[in-house]
């Protein structure tokens, strides 16, 4: 990135490419008008990287939409957006046709709707090429294939007759990223174009979304809810709230010395995985303003902690802020000028909520009773052909023999990739009925041995779930009383008024105000509708909490408030949690002890501190190195083990290490080594740390980096 | 167009529950959600109009007969297939001599009764038969799949036809046939609809609470394809008139000399050129009827929809 600005940027560094000037978007709508985007002011040189950031709503999208011309007919748009000194909002949708595709190059957030099912894939970089090229048939095949291997795809001769469907969604996102960059645009634009990967694949993702701009030159949007992910690849920062830049500045003056309270409450909700001292996240209260007949104050005020009388009387213009270093930093915040450091005259913006001393962490794990164990737990699926007479030709493991403890008051991270088995773990949890193999026990009941219905219902109710989706959770036609008061019925309470104060308390224990109760889940934010889902999973005072990526639905400052919920939860009610999640930042703030999962076993287990300092599993390294910091700092500095490839298919039960597809490790040992990782399961062992165990023969061997 | 409309929408909700904090659930009362059901239907001008029409329609049918000292089956041989307001006859009379209005009166109760009852029977068996199939899945399901695809197989015309002419005209019989007869297609579009309800998490997750699999069905998969339910439900009001106008006219329904709507229609449209009123007149309360039943659906539909515009409101 560094040397490439040197390159990219010779003659028309004066003249910006893309030139945004006011612009300013409106939908109706049955409540009234909705601003979407209330005046965004930009230049974008070539070979630059703009960062939008904002949260769901501040109008990131439809900035860019209104950019690409993609806006629907009844959006009153206003404003100037010059690319290459044409206004695009001057055109109309056919000579925009032109300009996208050829000059604009777009990736979208779902690899899989923005292909179609029925062509190959060479076919459609093809035809993005032929539309806008007089060229043969014959040579935009070809060059199709060398975009393909442009992007990293292997035998991209092969690949390019594939259909999308043979593609996973990394390789599907490739695939688009090709195609985008097929008429060498001036500009690309992102649409959070790893939101919807893996880690280890957004981390090639990125790398290749470089390599990009490298070949092109073009400038680039990244528009992202992650702060890790602009920390890591843009050059210049628009951080948006309620349709409007708050703030604007390069990204290492951004994360260095944020100005606007917004920006520094979003930075203080992210949990951060190179600084995991226990603290408890600083959420942002509230939720943001309808953007209808806004008015004329600050959009932020209502939340802000440092909010004064004026920022209530006219909204703050995005002005440069005095007293900084001239790198073009500016700000929509009347005390912009006196926020130093995230605080104001020493005084910290965000108060850190005081977090409760845990009772039970007092005493010994050992001593603490198991509320679940898992032993050799495997669960398979049967692999079927043909339509009518279904015949068996093969087997899925999906859980291949998993060891796992969860004792008292205790918050175990169960981490890995989509695909790795956890969710059908969870399943094989809460389904309560004796595995394939192996045993489940849950608060020392062995499940093999529920036989009578009050036996499972008993243990039914130590063990409740909070789901990933907090809309889907939630019967859309219950109200809350309804929804929180079921599994109290389902134990046998009737009593109207007994349940009517249980529901009560529940919401005053997540947060809630109890008048709600009558609401439907539709009326409230996703923060709220996640802790009635974490309510109801209360009611029948479990002692175990399973819960599946219950905030990955969440924006950061809610999510923030969610996890500190959870925190405050365990630590007074003395929950146990199984906290399975995909994002190694959430999980090493509330777990204790963190389970890496790797393609149904689990390939290192041990306490959070324990696998995050010294990872010994080459995956776990990988995991940890791919997760983007949000500090361009040490993003630029740090270094990565990039994973090939994706996860392959759990078909197989031979012996050997699953990992051995994709190890770095694997490629620098020699011959007789690799013989032994792929003829012999590597089981899970204890080293020289207590309470760590690692499932590979040579995690002492260092790992050479390939940077 | 990914991000402009839900973006657009996202921040509605949140506001919608500051805005009205202290407004709702005051004194800490609990309003039922059939009370807001209520609430919400009678808010839609449309829908109540329906219910009005609905209700007179009914009291006509109970209340009618009181107006009018004729009875249905009495034959006026003084006045054949007079027109409206001759001889004492308010809407005339048929070519037997029949009174036109006692006879409306008395086929407007026979098909009302008929149609609602073989119209509710119906969409209560398929949406119970539909989601039961879906909850369980595996063996179950297949096998009452294939219950009803073997019903569908039946030639049931032929079947209520039969049965038709075994018991003459009894209209609980008729009820009965339609009945037996009319859920399968129902049911199995509830069905295919509700296998994706219980993949939701609501679903999964009463599961693990342990709620039992009839509180379940009843609780959660029924409500979610209320609205197919409803729809299912008032078209089938308008379909069963029509049934039963066919089964009547080619002689397998309602016989003489009980009569209904549909009878009456396939009497009056032999004489549609000479005396008209004959068909026009019940014509007009089988429309008058399917029309109250669709604004009602409608109303109904809305009511109960949990994201509607009234959503969190009432």
């Amino acid at each position: 990135m560094i040397e490439q600005r040197a390159v990219t940027t010779p003659l028309d560094t004066q003249q910006p490419l893309l030139s945004v000037r006011d612009l300013r978007v409106a939908f109706p709508s049955e409540a009234g008008r909705v601003e979407a985007v209330r005046g965004v002011s930009f230049d974008l040189h070539r070979g630059k990287t703009l960062g939008i950031v904002g949260e769901s709503g501040s109008g990131k999208s439809v900035t860019s939409m209104a950019v690409m011309g993609l806006l629907p007919d009844y959006a009153a748009i206003t404003g100037e957006i010059t690319l290459g000194g044409r206004n695009l909002l001057d055109l109309d949708d056919r000579q925009m046709s032109k300009v996208r595709g050829r000059q604009i190059g777009m990736i979208f957030q779902d690899p899989l709707s923005s292909l179609t099912p029925i062509f190959t894939i060479g076919d459609q970089i093809a035809e993005a090429l032929q539309i806008h090229q007089d060229i043969s048939a014959a040579a935009a095949a070809k060059r199709a294939v060398e975009l393909l291997d442009l992007v990293g795809i292997p035998n991209p001769d092969r690949r390019a007759k594939g259909f999308p469907h043979e593609f996973s969604g990394g390789m599907r996102q490739r695939a688009v990223i090709a195609m985008s960059i097929a008429n060498d645009p001036d500009l690309i634009i992102a649409d959070e174009p790893t939101t919807a990967l893996d880690v280890t694949v957004q981390a090639q993702i990125l790398d290749v979304l470089k390599t990009a701009q490298r070949e092109t030159g073009a400038a680039v949007i990244m528009i992202t809810h992650d702060l890790g992910v602009v920390a890591g690849s843009a050059d210049d920062v628009m951080v948006m709230y309620a349709g409007k830049p708050v703030e604007h500045a390069g990204v290492d003056e951004l994360f260095a010395r944020p100005r606007m309270p917004y920006t520094i409450g979003l930075m203080g909700a992210i949990p951060r995985l190179d600084d995991r001292a226990r603290d408890a996240l600083t959420p942002v209260p509230g939720t943001p303003p309808l953007l209808v007949d806004l008015p004329d104050a600050c959009p932020f005020a209502a939340r802000c902690p440092v909010v004064q009388d004026a920022c209530r009387e006219t909204e703050p213009p995005l002005l440069a802020v005095t007293g900084s270093d001239g790198d073009g930093h500016s700000a929509a915040c009347r005390r912009a000028a006196e926020i130093e450091d995230g605080a104001i005259g020493g005084e910290p913006i965000y108060p850190v909520p005081a977090l409760r001393e845990n009772r039970v962490a007092a005493v010994p794990r050992e001593d603490r009773p198991k509320v679940l164990e898992l032993s050799g737990v495997t669960k398979t699926f049967p692999l079927t052909k043909g339509g009518l007479l279904k015949r068996k030709v093969g087997t899925v493991f999906a859980v291949n023999g998993i060891d796992l403890d969860i004792r008292e008051g205790e918050t175990l991270g169960l981490v890995g990739e989509s695909g790795c088995g956890k969710t059908t773990t969870l399943l094989e949890i809460m389904g309560l009925k004796p595995p394939e193999q192996g045993s489940i026990a849950v608060c020392g009941q062995d499940t093999a041995d529920l036989k009578r219905k009050q036996d499972i219902s008993s243990v039914r109710r130590n063990m409740q779930m909070v789901f990933q989706d907090p809309m889907g959770a939630l019967d859309p036609r219950m109200t809350v009383f309804d929804i929180l008061a079921e599994p109290l019925r389902a134990v046998g309470e009737r009593n109207s008024k007994v349940l009517a104060g249980k529901v009560a308390e529940l919401m005053e224990l997540v947060g809630l105000d109890p008048e709600h109760r009558d609401r439907f889940p539709a009326a409230f934010s996703g923060g709220q509708r996640q802790r009635i889902g974490i309510a109801r999973a209360l009611a029948t005072r479990p002692q175990l909490l399973v819960l599946d990526e219950p905030v990955s639905a969440l924006d950061v400052s809610v999510q923030a408030g969610v996890i500190n919920l959870l925190n405050e939860l365990k630590a007074e009610l003395g929950l146990s949690y199984l906290f399975v999640a995909h994002d190694l930042s959430v999980v090493s703030h509330i777990s204790d002890r963190v389970a890496v999962m790797y393609l149904g076993r689990i390939v290192e287990v041990g306490t959070t501190d324990a696998v995050f300092d010294n990872p010994r599993h080459p995956y776990t390294k990988a995991l940890l190195s791919a997760i983007p910091l949000p500090d361009p700092v040490a993003e630029r500095t740090r270094e990565r083990v990039l994973l090939k490839g994706d996860l392959p298919n759990p078909t197989d039960d031979r012996p050997g290490c699953r990992f051995v597809t994709r190890c770095p490790l694997h490629l620098t040992l020699s011959e007789p080594q690799k013989e032994r990782c792929r003829g012999v399961t590597p089981q899970l062992t204890e080293r020289e740390e207590r309470d760590h165990q690692d499932a590979c023969h040579f995690a002492d061997t260092p790992v050479s980096v390939d940077h | 167009m990914p991000g402009v409309g839900p973006d657009a929408e996202q921040t509605h909700p949140d506001e919608s529950v500051a805005r009205e904090a202290g407004k709702t659930g005051s004194g800490g009362k609990r309003l039922s959600p059939s009370k807001l059901y209520m609430r919400r239907f009678a808010r839609n001008k449309p829908a109540l109009g329906g219910l009005i029409l609905f209700v007179l329609l009914v009291l006509f049918s109970l209340f009618g007969p009181y107006l009018t000292h004729w009875d249905y089956m009495e034959a006026d041989f003084t006045a054949l297939s007079v027109p409206p307001g001759v001889d004492g006859h308010l809407l005339g009379t048929n070519g037997a001599g029949n009174d036109v209005y006692a006879q409306l009166v008395h086929g407007l109760g026979r098909s009302l009764i008929i149609a609602v009852t073989v119209s509710l029977l119906t969409t209560a068996i398929a949406g119970l038969f539909g989601t039961t199939a879906a909850y369980f899945g595996g063996k179950i399901e297949r096998a009452m799949l294939g219950f009803v695809h073997f019903l569908l197989i039946l030639p049931s015309f032929l079947i209520i036809a039969l049965v038709g002419t075994r018991f003459r005209g009894e209209w609980q019989v008729l009820v009965l046939v339609l009945t037996l007869f009319g859920w399968m297609l129902t049911a199995r579009v509830i069905w295919s609809l509700a296998t994706s309800l219980r993949e939701r998490e609501y679903v999964l997750a009463a599961r693990f609470m342990g709620v039992s699999a009839m509180r379940t069905i009843v609780r959660h998969l029924v409500p979610n394809i209320g609205s197919l339910l409803i729809v299912t439900f008032t078209l089938g009001v308008a379909s069963t008139v029509q049934a039963e106008t066919a089964l009547s006219f080619i002689g397998f329904g309602v016989k003489q000399p009980d009569v209904s709507l549909g009878s009456m229609l396939a009497d009056g449209q032999n004489t549609l050129s000479t005396a008209p009123w004959l068909f026009y007149l019940p014509a007009a309360l089988v429309v008058l009827l399917t029309v109250a039943m669709a604004l009602i659906g409608d109303g109904l539909r809305d009511a109960l929809d949990p994201t509607s515009q009234s959503g969190g409101r009432a």
